[in-house]
């Protein structure tokens, strides 16, 4: 039995002929936060659903705590990517925290002071008491995210998976959702995986960087993956790694492509604030 | 009575088992589709509701050739209709409208023919017109405790499905992470609404059951933002669209040409889309006065499904 929360090992999958993953090896340790770093189209949103239990393995197993099936739902936390939800949904951020708490269940759910509680508390650690009773729709991307993120903790998993929590969001919300999602990782000993196609808005905060292109993928600490030769072997091709300024730029030798992770200066040019 | 009771309903009103029945029922449809219809609008399926108004019309003139009860027409062609857009793929928000409108289309051909051959054969439109506009006031004693089941059951359908239908309406992948059957219970809710839009179109008319549907909870969403309290608020606004309907097509026989009731149906979906325009002053007047406040200004367009 291992301590790792997250195993996964050797995992595969093809859809309809194609290899989207390919033999996708790596440990998640207990209030570990991991980044998950990997262009449009490199296969992260598909680990995602493997983790969750909702894609098929062509190879390989994920393990949860050690085990393969049993009680997943309970002990993985999931914020999906970026989804518009309509502005005029009848449903305060409150509600769709308290939706994290029980949806799983039947029925109206029954007002007690208890889930009171649980809630108010849950919308404090994330700094939402403020737009709290807001209805989820007219909240802004970065406002939404803390309420996703409170949504998927409140049930209090050990793992939190995150699909790109970072796209769209402007500097500034990105840097808070960021410092929000390490200081939960550190004090409550939940393991974060955070999805981002930019690596340098999480440099600071993570302990592992799994590392993923064309469906293969390598793990370890920043300074171990993040360097030319690593890089260069899992691209199939030369890359360069640069530093700037504490910010890491990489960026394909030889050829003309420029699809990498970390391409054009320190943030996404493309953020906009919804 | 009072004078002024005597001003509003004609005489008569509460002496007259075709009003208890239409009072009672409308009511009690009200309550339902006030209750599914939030989430009707809440999933973007107003399209599907529409559709199963219109294919109940298919299964009420098919009712009627057959010589049974227009609600059993309308309940087994919207079962069959649900069971029809479920296998073409109502589930993916992509294929959604093209079911919708596959099964639709076929459906409103078979009505074509169905009521072609009560109007020749029967030489008679009053059927046709019963079916596609209805009336609570042809409402016989005997369909009552049908009508008061289905309602159980849809009723008891979306109370006991509420808590993962609201999370899968809010977000299937969320739902889906959470554990929850998304597909089943998207299957259900298609039950539900199929049920509610019979129920609808016994009530107020095949084409115009939609608006029973569809308009108080619309009214509702804008009025509240808690999902609850919106599916009260769609059941209030229904039960006064249907009484007010119900007094006004009473009294109407008293109007010019008179003798002529005017349909329930005109006064009810009327009623309704008053209703819906005037939900949209609160938010209007807000929105003016606060210009700048935050919470006034949606963060994000619609979703694009929304239909």
């Amino acid at each position: 039995m291992s301590e790792s929360i997250l195993q996964v090992q050797g995992v595969g999958v093809r859809l309809s002929g194609r290899t989207i993953l390919d033999r996708v090896n790596f440990d998640i340790a207990p209030g570990e936060f991991t980044g998950l770093i990997g262009s449009n189209g490199a296969g992260k949103t598909t680990l995602f659903r493997v983790i969750l239990g909702l894609q098929a393995t062509s190879a390989g197993d994920v393990l949860i705590a050690g085990r393969s099936r049993a009680g997943r739902h309970r002990q993985v936390g999931f914020v999906p990517q970026k989804f518009l939800l309509d502005p005029d949904l009848p449903l305060r951020a409150r509600d769709l925290v308290g939706l994290g708490l029980d949806a799983h269940r039947l029925g109206v759910p029954r007002p007690s002071r208890v889930r009171r509680a649980l809630v108010e508390e849950m919308l404090e650690a994330v700094d939402a008491g403020r737009f709290a009773d807001t209805r989820v729709g007219r909240l802004s991307g970065g406002e939404q995210q803390r309420i996703l993120i409170a949504h998927a903790l409140i049930a209090r998993p050990r793992l939190l998976l995150l699909d790109e929590p970072l796209a769209n969001l402007d500097l500034r919300s990105a840097h808070e959702v960021v410092g929000l999602l390490a200081r939960i990782a550190r004090e409550q000993e939940i393991a974060v995986l955070i999805s981002a196609h930019e690596i340098n808005p999480l440099l600071g905060v993570m302990d592992r960087i799994v590392y993923l292109a064309a469906g293969r993928a390598v793990s370890g600490s920043t300074e171990e993956v993040v360097r030319a030769d690593v890089l260069s072997r899992l691209y199939g091709h030369h890359v360069d790694v640069l530093n700037v300024h504490g910010r890491v730029l990489i960026v394909a030798g030889a050829g003309d492509e420029t699809d990498l992770a970390g391409h054009e200066g320190a943030f996404p040019e493309t953020t906009v604030v919804s | 009575m009072s004078p002024l009771l005597a001003a509003i309903l004609a005489p008569g009103f509460f002496g007259s088992e075709a009003v208890h029945i239409a009072l009672g029922v409308g009511t009690l449809v009200a309550i339902v589709t006030g209750a599914v219809g939030v989430f009707t609008v809440m999933r973007g399926q107003s399209f599907a509701g529409e559709a199963f108004g219109d294919i109940g019309t298919t299964g009420g003139s098919g009712a009627f050739l057959a010589g049974v009860g227009p609600l059993w027409g309308f309940v087994v062609g919207n079962l069959l209709a649900a069971g029809a857009m479920e296998a073409i793929g109502i589930q993916r928000t992509r294929g959604r409208d093209l079911a919708t409108g596959i099964v639709l289309g076929a459906s409103i051909g078979l009505a074509a023919l169905f009521l072609y051959l009560t109007t020749t054969e029967q030489s008679t439109t009053g059927a046709t017109v019963t079916i596609l506009f209805g009336s609570a006031f042809a409402i016989t004693r005997s369909t009552v405790p049908l009508i008061l089941l289905l309602s159980l059951i849809v009723l008891a359908l979306v109370l006991v499905l509420y808590r993962p239908l609201l999370l899968a309406t809010v977000s299937p992948e969320m739902a889906a992470a959470r554990g929850i059957a998304v597909r089943t219970i998207g299957i259900l809710y298609l039950l539900a609404l199929a049920l509610a839009a019979a129920l609808a179109a016994i009530t107020i008319g095949s084409i115009l059951g939609t608006a029973l549907l569809v308009g108080p909870a619309a009214s509702a969403l804008r009025l509240t933002k808690r999902p609850l309290a919106a599916m009260l608020t769609a059941a209030g606004i229904g039960i006064g669209a249907m009484w007010l309907g119900i007094v006004l097509a009473y009294d109407s026989f008293e109007w010019p040409p008179t003798g002529h009731g005017w349909p329930i149906s005109f006064f009810v979906v009327s009623i309704v889309f008053v209703l819906y325009l005037l939900s949209g002053l609160p938010e209007r007047r807000r929105r003016h006065r606060s210009e700048d406040q935050r919470d006034a200004l949606p963060a994000e367009v619609a979703a694009p499904e929304s239909r």
